[in-house]
């Protein structure tokens, strides 16, 4: 893209008198209303904002130009190789898109009443019922926007079942100390105290550290399985089994479900509630970042702490379903003011349509298959801290060798030249140099094979000219934006430009 | 008289005033600092408990009070340059206070001890 | 092997070689036995797009059709320009994550810098964020911002006009985020100002005062000295705003709010049945570091190029970890490029002139639906935009259910006898004439 001609702001395209848009005609004459009908008072002016707001003003060309433009400048999973650990950035099927922006669907108010949209209520239902079945679970809510707003919806399932046995002195989250920050940020949203559990060598989280945490004061335990090393938690059972004689609840943070699928289902793991980030298991698109869709699971007896509304199906005077939203005494609350990210909804459920339980059951399997591939591929150049297998995706720390000082970022920057996606880098916090790698089950042993060869020549890069490296990315369409200027003296609009 | 706390703070005797800022030790682990969250004079601050937070691109880091004491005067000079703490953390103390118990120094660290603390860290 | 997956036999047998495990099961010996799977799940078998797009459309078949839609209550019926659909279908935006690596993200980075400038223009204030899912959570959000701005101040005040649904959010997130909450007395349709002045009085640590532009019932209420009586207490002034009325309303910056949050559904979002939409939260200077969710600041490059970064970065959730003040790890990124392409085309002359057009439909639909007779305008006194709220004589959810026998949703209902309606640049006249026929009919 030539930058000189394309690389402007769309303030700087706008020219006064153009415009992008025309209306409908609406037929109105304000003077042919029928007599007597009562009239609104006029708005004062002091009401109204006096000068308009300085908005673009460009024709339509003009406009889908300038987007399409910048599109180029973004790499997404439709572009290239997406291994970002702990993001799941699978195949997106284009199927799902097309679901989603169904005109009959699109066009639904919120507010319409139930009748009237027993097809949407039924979609609602469905998923809902088949991610039940995939997680072991009893009953999910679709409201919650978001994995985080999951997470917290979650917390507050686990406070309100507490509060409704009058134990109301549970104020602490246990998460491992290797779990992402979102844990214990929705803890502390959620009002809840964080208290951090060791892992050990392992990865796995310490048994023995865990117990004498455990007392009355504990509402939950939130972990990831596999954990954020990607290391199956192989004494769940036994943390679950001491979680609950404590009186406390089992919370999974859905983050890394994907290996799960056709595996194991985190209910008979003994987890009481759950979320799943549709947008990584269920391969609703990412978006930029969002939006996303975070569901929330929970065992029996749990449900009526669920976030309000919810939809129940019932059975019809003809003996068909009739779906209705209910409202329950002791729910938490509500988290928002719709049922949740419909269209995202619907993404996943034309995926598990589409992959079917055939296809569903071979997700895990492959995911796991190509991350341990890769792990396996690249440990001579890269230092592996964890022995044994991984399941969707592995920590490395960094290269193995360092004597050139190349770190972890700078192996992620020369990748960006090579056209792949970096992987998650300085996450896990355990590792000074952490190198996150998630393929997903959706990469072809072509393109793994492509991103080996790739990874060696950059370690091979390291020895023998690491400034090349240091000094990467080469050749991408900005390099080295200075992250520190950005925030020493803040700029977030054109005007402060 | 100059004390160190466990989370790498310092605090500069001067009479009755205390001078808090972070340690060398702790600019450099942050590296580049961007910003520094201060209190406001009149506040009042109590020994282990936060007072603000001071940034990094990608790092942040709470400040905790090493001493009790009412806020009589910050550092003005950090909200436009916050730098000046990487340049010299010693010098360019954060808030300036007014100690409410003196006492609480024996809880704090000494040059000595402190560079042995963070040796062993 | 299903038609998303790439692997070959041979080529699993070749991989599991190299991971040193006879078949794939052998990758998972670290779970316990008890714990694998027994069963295939019990779903339904794989489908071919072909059924799967039946599947929807019967789906969408069990549906009522409605092609009237006169229902706010904070999610308006807009037409969305095929240009926005078109553009944000584009799969190097939509199939992104999060810009962590800016060298390739400009483009995401770069239309949340334009968004960001443009909410600024919008709401008059100078710093937005592009992190909250919809209008309700932001709110919840600028409440628990207020808080944690206020230090030790843990009570906010709530007008009683705002919108039922983000109340109820807001009521949620306080609870389990330890604010008190409080509600301030409407009086005729609109906040009390004089209850607010009392209640400010009464409590000494107020962090932040919520109020809603429309509000509840469609009014444009009057905030003449709340800003300052709000301020002279030390507490934030927060005003939840329909998004697309602030072209043509006062803004929050005019007023002198502090936090400017709401839903952006109304600039150009499908309406999709409940989401996804995109909550906006624009502050003052003063509050930047108090903003949640992500922010895109400009730089320029070590080429000397303009670009643009995540800034700010040390306020976040995946650093402060529970030290946050809040836990938001979205960019709501698709949506933000949906609002800043829809006001690309439209420009402030195409907001307004939505705006203007409601209003004249709102105004022809009020005066025809009186002329009947049998209903009013439940505060006549109040003025408003695109939405008002009438009171009917008659059972309001007969004439709801009469009106989507013919394809109509006439608008909310509220309270027992009340009904919230809406107009936008969607409805003709037709329209109009065909519900009064049917509200005529009920009557008689």
């Amino acid at each position: 893209m030539n930058r000189e001609i394309y690389g402007k702001l769309v303030f700087e395209l706008s020219r006064p008198g153009r415009r992008g848009y025309r209306l409908p005609d609406n037929h109105i004459d304000p003077c042919a209303a029928p007599q007597g009908g009562e009239k609104a008072p006029e708005i004062p002016a002091s009401l109204l904002r006096q000068t308009p707001p300085d908005l673009p003003e460009c024709d339509e060309l003009t406009v889908v130009r300038h987007y399409n433009n910048m599109s180029t400048n973004n790499f997404g999973v439709d572009t290239g190789f997406y291994p970002l650990g702990s993001c799941t950035m699978k195949y997106n099927p284009k199927i799902n898109e097309e679901m989603a922006g169904h005109k009959l669907f699109a066009s639904v108010h919120p507010s319409t009443p139930e009748t009237s949209v027993q097809g949407c209520l039924e979609m609602y239902h469905t998923l809902q019922a088949a991610l039940s079945e995939i997680g072991g679970m009893a009953e999910f809510t679709l409201n919650p926007f978001a994995g985080a707003h999951g997470e917290l919806t979650g917390l507050m399932v686990i406070r309100a079942y507490h509060d409704s046995r009058g134990d109301s002195g549970r104020c602490k989250v246990i998460v491992p100390d290797s779990a992402h920050g979102t844990n214990p940020a929705s803890a502390a949203v959620a009002g809840l105290e964080v208290v951090e559990v060791k892992s050990r060598p392992d990865g796995t989280v310490d048994v023995d550290d865990l117990r004498p945490l455990l007392d009355n004061t504990v509402a939950a335990v939130m972990m990831t399985n596999p954990n954020t090393l990607g290391i199956f938690e192989k004494n769940i059972p036994e943390i679950a089994r001491m979680v609950h004689e404590a009186g406390a609840l089992m919370y999974y943070d859905g983050a890394n479900l994907n290996p799960m699928l056709g595996m194991a289902r985190p209910g008979d793991m003994g987890f009481d509630v759950m979320h799943i980030n549709l947008h990584k298991t269920f391969s609703t698109p990412h978006g930029g970042g969002g939006p996303g869709s975070g569901p929330v699971g929970v065992r029996a007896g749990l449900e009526p702490f669920l976030p309000n509304p919810r939809v129940i199906k019932t059975d019809g005077a003809d003996g068909k379903p009739v779906y209705k939203l209910s409202v329950a005494p002791d729910a938490l609350g509500s988290v928002s003011a719709t049922l949740g990210n419909f269209a995202v909804q619907a993404r996943a459920l034309s995926y598990i349509l589409s992959l079917g339980r055939e296809g569903l059951m071979e997700v895990g399997p492959l995911a796991t298959l190509n991350a341990n591939y890769v792990k396996e591929s690249l440990r001579d150049d890269y230092l592996l801290p964890i022995e044994g297998v991984c399941k969707h995706e592995f920590v490395f720390d960094g290269l193995r060798d360092k004597s050139e000082h190349v770190t972890t970022l700078h192996v992620a920057k020369r990748l960006l030249d090579h056209g792949y996606h970096a992987p998650t880098i300085y996450f896990p916090l355990l590792f000074h140099e952490s190198l996150m790698i998630e393929p997903t089950e959706t990469e072809s042993k072509e393109t793994l094979d492509g991103f080996i060869a790739v990874m060696h020549d950059i370690a091979r890069e390291a020895r023998e000219t690491p400034d090349l490296v240091k000094s990467a990315p080469h050749n991408t369409p900005v390099t080295h934006p200075d992250d520190t200027a950005a925030a020493l003296h803040p700029v977030v609009t054109f005007d402060q430009l | 008289m100059i004390r160190f706390s466990e989370s790498h703070e310092y605090v500069r005797v001067e009479g009755e005033y205390g001078f808090i800022g972070v340690s060398d030790y702790a600019q450099k682990q942050l590296g580049n600092v961007v910003y520094v969250d201060m209190p406001e004079p009149g506040d009042e601050l109590e020994q282990g408990e936060d007072f603000g937070a001071i940034e990094s691109v990608k790092a942040a880091s709470d400040l905790i009070a090493p001493v009790s004491g009412e806020v009589v005067e910050i550092n003005e000079a950090l909200a436009d340059n916050p730098r000046l703490v990487n340049q010299d953390a010693m010098a360019n103390w954060i808030v300036k206070v007014k100690l409410s118990d003196p006492g609480e120094l024996d809880n704090l660290m000494d040059e000595a001890a402190y560079e042995a603390f963070c040796n062993k860290g | 092997m299903h038609r998303y997956f790439p692997h070959t036999q041979q080529e699993i047998a070749e991989m599991l070689q190299r991971c040193g495990v006879s078949d794939l099961r052998g990758l998972y010996s670290d779970v316990p036995d008890e714990l694998l799977l027994k069963a295939p799940y019990d779903l339904p078998s794989e489908k071919s797009e072909k059924e799967v797009r039946d599947y929807f459309g019967a789906l969408a078949a069990k549906n009522r059709h409605v092609d009237v839609c006169f229902a706010g209550g904070g999610f308006y019926d807009h037409y969305v320009p095929a240009a926005a659909q078109s553009l944000i279908g584009r799969s190097e935006f939509l199939t992104a994550y999060t810009p962590y690596q800016p060298e390739i993200s400009q483009g995401t980075l770069q239309y949340i810098f334009e968004y960001q400038t443009m909410m600024c223009r919008l709401t008059g204030m100078q710093v937005s964020n592009a992190s909250m899912y919809d209008g309700a959570t932001a709110t919840a959000e600028a409440m628990m911002m207020a808080v944690a701005a206020g230090r030790k101040r843990r009570r906010v005040l709530v007008s009683a006009t705002l919108n039922e649904a983000v109340r109820a959010v807001v009521d949620t997130y306080a609870r389990y985020h330890g604010v008190t909450v409080h509600t301030v007395d409407e009086a005729d349709g609109v906040m009390s100002v004089s209850r607010l002045g009392e209640m400010l009085d009464e409590f000494g640590d107020v962090a932040g005062v919520i109020v809603a532009q429309p509000n509840r019932y469609g009014i444009i209420e009057d905030f003449s000295g709340v800003a300052d009586m709000i301020h002279a207490r030390k507490a934030l002034m927060i005003m939840n705003c329909v998004a697309a009325d602030l072209a043509t309303l006062r803004t929050p910056g005019e007023w002198g709010a502090d936090i400017a949050c709401g839903d952006a559904q109304s600039l150009g979002i499908p309406l999709s049945f409940g989401g996804p939409y995109l909550g906006y939260l624009c502050a003052t200077q003063a509050l930047m570091r108090k903003m949640p969710g992500r922010i895109v600041g400009a730089t320029v490059d070590s080429g000397g190029r303009r670009s643009f970064v995540l800034t700010l970065q040390a306020r976040e959730q995946h650093i402060r970890r529970d030290k946050a003040t809040s836990n938001i790890c979205s960019n709501q990124g698709l949506m933000t490029l949906y609002v800043s392409v829809y006001m690309s085309l439209l420009g402030a002359a195409g907001l307004r002139e939505i705006a203007w057009k409601g209003h004249q439909c709102a105004l022809y639909l009020l005066e025809s639906i009186t002329a009947a007779g049998g209903c009013r305008l439940k505060y006549p006194s109040r003025p408003f935009l695109n939405e008002f709220l009438l009171e009917m004589d008659c059972d309001v959810d007969s004439f709801i259910s009469r009106s989507l026998e013919a394809g109509i949703l006439p608008g909310i209902k509220t309270g027992h006898n009340c009904l919230l309606m809406a107009a936008t640049e969607m409805q003709t006249r037709e329209d109009v004439d065909r519900l009064v026929e049917i509200y005529k009919s009920m009557a008689r």
